[in-house]
């Protein structure tokens, strides 16, 4: 039997490796100048020593842990492992949404239209469209910031029906996500339970996130109001709207 | 097309707007033949409820004849004649099949932003702020009526069209409050506010069996109507204190029920009215709830106490302690008018009740602007004003 345990060092050092968003170069760049700059500021032992000497040690630091926060702000990663989703997507990195919702219809017949990947704009407002490659792998087109179109492909890499569907982008995606969705009975004549669980790495990175919900378009916000939407699709057969009626 | 317009506190118009046409499948167009103004939409034109805008149409008791159905509409042809209820219901919820209309979980295209005062969202409402739904409402020529296979019921022959405008909200309301009370025979009611609610609940009352109907107002022409055509007995708050009066009229018990049909505007005389205007007036509270303290404060032990009558905020002062004190169940909410439209048309047809009593103003849609001051500032012996476009 394989009784394999997590050491609390083993768990440190895979947090350390996971922060890393620098490149080799850009480390030793970043302990050189540190360095030298660190060393000007404390032979000048006056008040702009002091912050030359601060400067150098930001940088120095930069270059040990290969870490940058600003990087990690704006979502930059030199790194080296930026194309894989698990590693963009471990950790603390990009943003993670859980949105419920629950429906007045049979599980299967929830199962088998989000199944559909097709049927995902209908409800997903961000989305252009998706289009089936195979039965597993979908292209998705996706409305980006300022107007533009992000694209990237996804795979169905967990399927249990009718109860489960997890995907995730390939390598090379625009938006780097991973996804799923469970499909619940809520009990006798209460409908059934439907649970988006929703990572992605957003253009711009937490920075940019973050700006998005001071316009009111964070991501936990556009999940919910897809699910509404969802909901009011099977259930009531349209979204409600006014769009388009008189005013004075 | 005309159509009564909003346009901030104290400033409603007729203006000149588009007509309306059908955006959704199970949508409907109802030429309006007679509209009404509610109490609660004196609570728009004082600018108590939040989310208005400029240009909003009015209006949420309406009835009229179809003039253009959606394509997945199977249930009504051009040419119906309807009622249409104000709370605006899918039909397919959760709440909509355990009759919870008011609580229909797919009406409100704005359902977060209720959600985000009240935790989840009611059903749209027609005409009544964009928290819910934006609706415009049926105070004009023409309006859109959304899931129209639902709503709208269809009016028989033989009834006009003012002994069923009331089936839209106000009767059900009323007679919702009376259910709400949970009247066993020979209960004692009482109700606070005589204005067109009020005086349905009155007569609902009545219908489900009550002993006594007792009707407290400061309006002398209100009080007359409860008396004359509801049969209840009077208190004027003016010059009477409600509670002494209240236990010396039940041999020191207090009423079985009583119900609040007055809401978040109360008008009185006591410390707690006058400290709730000026919180509100100062904007340090959003509702004066005078009517509903006494009502709480009268009820017997065990009794019940039912609020039709609209609050939309944070109360104040609220006498929990009391409520508690004396075990009191509290039911409230906006009307599941689907609910009692059948029951009710039943009465009307059976003539156990003729609704069009309570009309005091017949106007023109026209005169809907003068009309809305006229019914607020209760000029006139206005107690319900109906127009027709």
């Amino acid at each position: 039997m394989n009784m394999e345990l997590t050491f609390p060092e083993d768990a440190r050092e895979g947090r350390v490796r996971s922060n890393r968003n620098l490149s080799g170069f850009e480390r030793w760049a970043s302990i050189v100048a540190g360095a030298g700059i660190a060393a000007y500021g404390v032979s000048r032992l006056n008040k702009n020593g002091w912050l030359y000497a601060s400067i150098g040690g930001l940088l120095l630091r930069r270059g040990a842990t290969a870490h940058c926060d600003v990087y990690e702000a704006f979502g930059v990663n030199t790194a080296g492992d930026a194309g894989d989703t698990r590693a963009k997507l471990r950790g603390p990195r990009g943003v993670n949404v859980l949105e419920s919702v629950t429906i007045n219809r049979s599980i299967d017949e929830l199962y088998r239209f989000w199944r559909n990947l097709e049927n995902l704009p209908q409800f997903m407002r961000h989305l252009e469209s998706v289009e089936k490659v195979t039965d597993t792998i979908s292209h998705w087109k996706a409305k980006g910031p300022a107007g533009s179109v992000v694209e990237w492909d996804a795979e169905i890499h967990n399927e249990v029906p009718p109860k489960l569907i997890g995907w995730r982008s390939l390598q090379g995606a625009d938006v780097v996500s991973a996804g799923s969705v469970n499909f619940d009975n809520a009990g006798p004549g209460r409908g059934t339970r439907v649970t988006v669980h929703l990572q992605y790495s957003p253009p711009g990175g937490k920075v940019g996130a973050k700006i998005a919900r001071l316009f009111g378009r964070d991501a936990e916000t556009e999940i919910r109001e897809d699910l509404r939407r969802f909901k009011q699709l099977i259930e009531a057969g349209e979204v409600p709207t006014t769009a388009g009626q008189p005013r004075g | 097309m005309k159509a009564l317009c909003w346009y901030g506190t104290n400033d409603v118009r007729i203006a000149r707007v588009p007509d309306p046409r059908i955006l959704n499948p199970r949508d409907a167009i109802v030429k309006v033949t007679l509209t009404a103004i509610c109490g609660s939409d004196l609570h728009l034109l004082d600018g108590f409820i939040p989310t208005m805008k400029r240009g909003d149409i009015l209006g949420h008791e309406f009835m009229g004849e179809v003039v253009d159905v959606g394509p997945e509409n199977t249930k009504l042809k051009v040419g119906d004649r309807v009622v249409v209820p104000f709370t605006i219901a899918c039909g397919r919820c959760y709440f909509c099949e355990r009759q919870l209309w008011s609580a229909c979980d797919n009406s409100n295209p704005n359902a977060w932003m209720l959600e985000e005062l009240y935790g989840f969202s009611g059903s749209g409402l027609f005409g009544y702020s964009h928290m819910m739904g934006g609706y415009a409402g049926g105070q004009a020529e023409y309006v859109r009526v959304p899931f129209a296979d639902v709503g709208p019921y269809k009016i028989p022959d033989g009834v006009s069209d003012e002994q069923v405008l009331f089936l839209s909200d106000i009767f059900p309301t009323g007679y919702m409050a009376a259910e709400n009370c949970g009247i066993t025979p020979g209960d004692t009611i009482a109700v606070w506010g005589c204005g067109p609610v009020g005086q349905f609940c009155i007569a609902s009352a009545w219908l489900l069996g009550a002993g006594r109907v007792i009707a407290i107002d400061r309006e002398p022409e209100r009080l007359r109507m409860a008396a004359d055509r509801g049969k209840a007995e009077v208190i004027d708050l003016t010059s009477t204190n409600v509670y002494e009066a209240l236990k010396d009229m039940t041999g020191g018990r207090g009423p079985d029920a009583c119900i609040d049909a007055v809401g978040l505007e109360a008008h009185g005389n006591t410390i707690g009215d006058w400290y709730d205007k000026a919180k509100t007036a100062t904007m340090m509270a959003t509702d004066r709830l005078g009517a509903l303290r006494q009502a709480i404060h009268c009820c017997r032990k065990g009794g019940t106490v039912s609020i039709p009558g609209v609050y939309g905020g944070l109360l104040d002062k609220m006498p929990m302690g009391a409520a508690f004190g004396k075990g009191l169940t509290m039911r409230m909410g906006q009307t599941h008018v689907h609910r009692y439209l059948p029951e009710l048309m039943q009465r009307i047809q059976r003539g156990e009740i003729d609704p069009s009593y309570v009309i005091t103003h017949r106007l023109r849609l026209e005169d809907a602007p003068n009309a809305y001051k006229t019914f607020r500032d209760k000029e006139d012996g206005c107690i319900k004003v109906v127009l027709r476009p």
